[in-house]
Formats: C-alpha cells, structure tokens, sequence
C-alpha cells in the first residue's frame, strides 16, 4: 500500500555494521511511497542472548519497544532485521497467551505492554503490502551481469508459527521481489541453512564452516552474488569471508548485496547512497555492469538484428 | 554413549520441570531423527538433538545439562518448523539452556561469555554497543586479538561506532535488568 506510514524499528546493528543496510532500505522505501518513523527512544530487543538467561527478561526486553509502538498510535512496526523480528514476535505472541506470562513481562517495565502490535519484516512489508506491480513500476536500469542465490538465513521465515510470513521451507519472496525488478534468479537448496548466526565471535571455526557451505551451494547454484534479509548473515559472508577463504582453502570473491540495495541499483539510485561503499568484498563490476532499460533494450533489438542477418546469410548461401 | 541404568537414574522431577518450563512435552518425540537430519550444528553436538530429547524422556539430567548440545544450538528453529509431533524442539533446547546457567553447568564458557557481555551492553547503554562488546568479550574470553583481522575492514568503511549511543531511557533499560535480579533472587 503506497502512501503509508510506518513505524520503523531499526535495531542496533543498523546503527553499526549494517548501515547499508538502512540507507538502502530508508532510500527504496520512499521510492515505494513509504515513510519510516523511527520508533522513539528505542532500545535493544534483547535478541540471542536475553532468551538463555530467561524468558520473562527476553520478553520485557522486546516489549518495552512494542509499549513505545502502541504509545505512538500505531499497531505495526517494521524491522528489517530477523533476530529484532523474532525477539517482537515472540515477546508479543507470548505475552498474548498467557495472562501470567503478560503480568510477569510488565512487571519488570515502567509502561505496560498491552499487546495491540503486530511486527513485521521489512522484507514482509515490501513484499506484502507494496506488492510486486509497485516494486517493478520505478525500474530505470537493468543489471544483466546479476545471478543472484536469494539467501533467507535462518529465523526469516521460521518456525511458521512466529514468522508467519513465506514459506519456512522455500521462501520466494525475495525471489519474486528481484524477477519483477528483472534481475536473474538462480534455484538455491540452502535459502533457510543457519549461517552461525551470533557464535561468529565465539565459535568462530564452526561459522566459517557453515558459510563455506552456504557459498559452495551457491555458487554451485550459478550464482554469482547472493542477497540477503539480515545484518547478521550479512556480516557473516561479507566480512568473514576472508576468514573463511583462509581456514577453508577456499578461493571466493562472492559479492553480499542486501536486496534493498539490488532494488535501489534497479532503480537508478547512486551507489554511494545505498552504502555499496561499505560492502568488503569488491561489487564494483555489478555497479559498471548497469544499463538503462533504453540502452538495454537498444544492444537486445541489435544483437537480435545481428543474429537475424546472419541467419539470413547461411540461408542465402 | 554408555548404557544408562534407568531404574537407578531416572530422574522424574527434571522431567516435569522441563514440561513445565517449556510448555512441551518431551513424551510425543517418537525419534524420528527429522530434528537431526536438518540441524547445521550436529556435526559439533556431543549429543544430536533426537538424543538429547531421549535423553530428557529418560530424565537424565546430568548427561543433558553438562552437555556443549544445548549450548551450542543457535536456535535457528529447523528442528522445531520439521518435527511431525509439533514439539517446539528448539524451545526445550532453550530451557535447559536456562536450567544449565541457573545450575552453574555451563559448558561453553565462550559462547556465554558473550551472551553475557552482550547483555552488559545493553544493560549500560540501552543498545548493544559493537566495539564495547567485542572489545570486552575479547578481553573476558582471553582471546585479545579474537577477528583482529576484521578491524581494518570495518575501520575503513566507517561501519562501527567508538563511542556508544546512550538513549534516554537506558536507566529504564537497566531497571528492567535490576527488577528482574530481584525477582530472581
């Protein structure tokens, strides 16, 4: 739904590691007719490590962020990061459930979650409610050097339950979202395999282990770059891939795009605004390869000419 | 895995407490292995999922809570979206990781160490701070130049911050963590 407000929950990582993310994401969003207001005075969801020490905190974590939501008026937020949108969705579901749960969550707050707020990805709301006909109304330029492994990560779409969006086995969303900006799409098994989400620091082998496989499975798949929905898998193939490259003995030189920031290419926008600059591993050559559709079309209609006359030529002798 | 003797060591109160605090019950698993056969971390588990849900039908307790299984699980929710019997595997795992801190049996220091640290952050400033938390988490761990590599990467592009971003309401941030110290106490 073009024209719509929402209520933005941008999450810590968006602040940090992840900027690209919310500059590309804050630029196709107004592109789209979307505004984001940003959620006042937000704090931690509390992510991974508030739910191994206990639910109850998990909970109060996340919901003082929904109490500020509903104080704003609103009955959505958006996030575009999956551990924030877990961390919303489960505060929110739990405390719906159980009466107990709910006083127990708001006792430890100094305003009460009354539970009116639904959360969603960014992906989900992009997807959803803007639709595939908007998303490919402001295409200007083509990429046709892209083959892109549309990379989920686990917790997106998982488990069905809380996500409630996509499907937990074979999500497409951000497939469909890059055909219907016309950029190729390559069929890839490992969409939903756990890259090592926060044991990054601290299991740092095992990480680089699991994203070895997810880029073998990739690039097997014939894609040349992957896109990605959250700052942690992100972060775990962009900037360790070095590392990995190094313990593996592996050779990649795979460029890690968020989506939004393949959609802001598509749609003409500078790649300095959409933190290309802030991708490790090189994307200059997607960036040159760029064409205008006019161009595009241009170099399609004179190749097809060429083949035609050729054609021609072997007929005629 | 040794042969258990579950006349002798079957411990039934961990059962209940484990059903109780999951809301799951452990009792339906059939031992499919689908939890298993999807799980990313298996291949660095002492105990695959399945057996730690045997295990737990089995009460045993000790195997369970002192195993690197129920840390070492990131809760990436395979096992819970595929399991035929709708337990929410991912969720048990989640208890007894609670129950293995609250026992003080925590088997990868590590990994809680920067849980820990992570929360510190939150604690302090409101939000997670990147490079205080790693800077710390490295220190705490004694692993000082842990992803040293990663620093002139993430330095040149400007993508982390030196100083924390303290919000207005940290000091509500940080009642949550004091009121919840004292209803645990």
């Amino acid at each position: 739904m073009a024209g719509r407000e929402y209520i933005y929950y941008q999450g810590c990582a968006q602040e940090g590691t992840a900027q690209e993310y919310d500059a590309s994401l804050k630029l196709v969003m107004a592109k789209l007719g979307c505004s984001l207001k940003e959620a006042e005075d937000w704090s931690c969801c509390g992510s991974t490590p508030a739910h191994t020490v206990d639910e109850v905190l998990a909970a109060a974590l996340a919901a003082r962020n929904l109490a500020i939501v509903e104080k704003m008026g609103a009955d959505t937020v958006t996030t575009p990061c999956p551990a924030c949108l877990t961390a919303l969705k489960t505060a929110h579901l739990h405390m719906g459930r159980s009466q107990k749960f709910r006083e127990a969550a708001n006792a430890l707050l100094d305003h009460p979650y009354n539970c009116t707020v639904t959360a969603k990805s960014n992906l989900q709301v992009i997807y959803e409610d803007i639709g595939l006909e908007e998303i490919a109304r402001p295409v200007t330029h083509k990429l046709p050097a892209l083959k892109v492994a549309p990379y989920y990560g686990c917790i997106l779409n998982r488990p069905p339950g809380v996500a409630q969006f996509d499907d937990p086995e074979n999500p497409v969303a951000m497939d469909k979202i890059m055909s219907a900006i016309g950029v190729e799409v390559v069929d890839f098994a490992f969409k939903t395999e756990c890259c090592g989400a926060a044991f990054g620091v601290a299991k740092r082998q095992m990480v680089n282990e699991l994203i070895y496989k997810v880029m073998t499975m990739a690039l097997d798949a014939g894609a040349n770059c992957i896109i990605v929905a959250c700052p942690l898998c992100q972060q775990n193939l962009d900037l360790r891939q070095s590392q990995v490259n190094r313990t593996m003995q592996s050779d990649f030189n795979v460029p890690i795009l968020y989506f939004t920031q393949v959609m802001g290419l598509a749609y003409g926008m500078d790649p300095k605004a959409l933190g290309f600059g802030k991708l490790v591993v090189s994307t200059d050559d997607i960036i040159k390869s760029r064409v205008s559709v006019e161009e595009f079309e241009k170099r399609q209609k004179e190749a097809q000419e060429k083949a035609s006359e050729s054609q021609k030529e072997i007929k005629e002798s | 895995m040794k042969p258990i003797n579950l006349s002798q060591k079957t411990d039934w109160h961990f059962i209940d407490q484990v059903r109780e605090e999951s809301g799951q019950n452990a009792a339906l698993c059939y031992q499919c292995g689908n939890c298993t056969a999807g799980c990313p971390y298996t291949h660095y588990f002492d105990y695959p999922v399945s057996q730690i849900m045997r295990l737990l039908q089995a009460g045993q307790k000790d195997l369970i809570l002192n195993s690197k299984s129920v840390w070492l699980c990131a809760t990436c929710e395979a096992c819970t979206t595929r399991c035929p019997c709708e337990i929410d595997v991912a969720q048990v795992m989640n208890t007894l990781r609670i129950m293995a801190r609250r026992e003080n049996r925590v088997s990868e220091k590590d990994i809680q160490k920067f849980y820990d640290t992570f929360l510190g952050s939150i604690k302090r400033h409101g939000r997670m701070f990147e490079m205080g938390v790693l800077l710390s988490y490295n220190l705490k761990s004694l692993h000082p130049l842990a992803d040293a590599d990663l620093g002139p990467k993430v330095f040149l592009r400007n993508k982390i911050h030196f100083l924390p971003k303290n919000i207005k309401g940290r000091a509500e941030v940080a009642k949550i963590f004091q009121r919840f110290a004292e209803k645990s106490k």
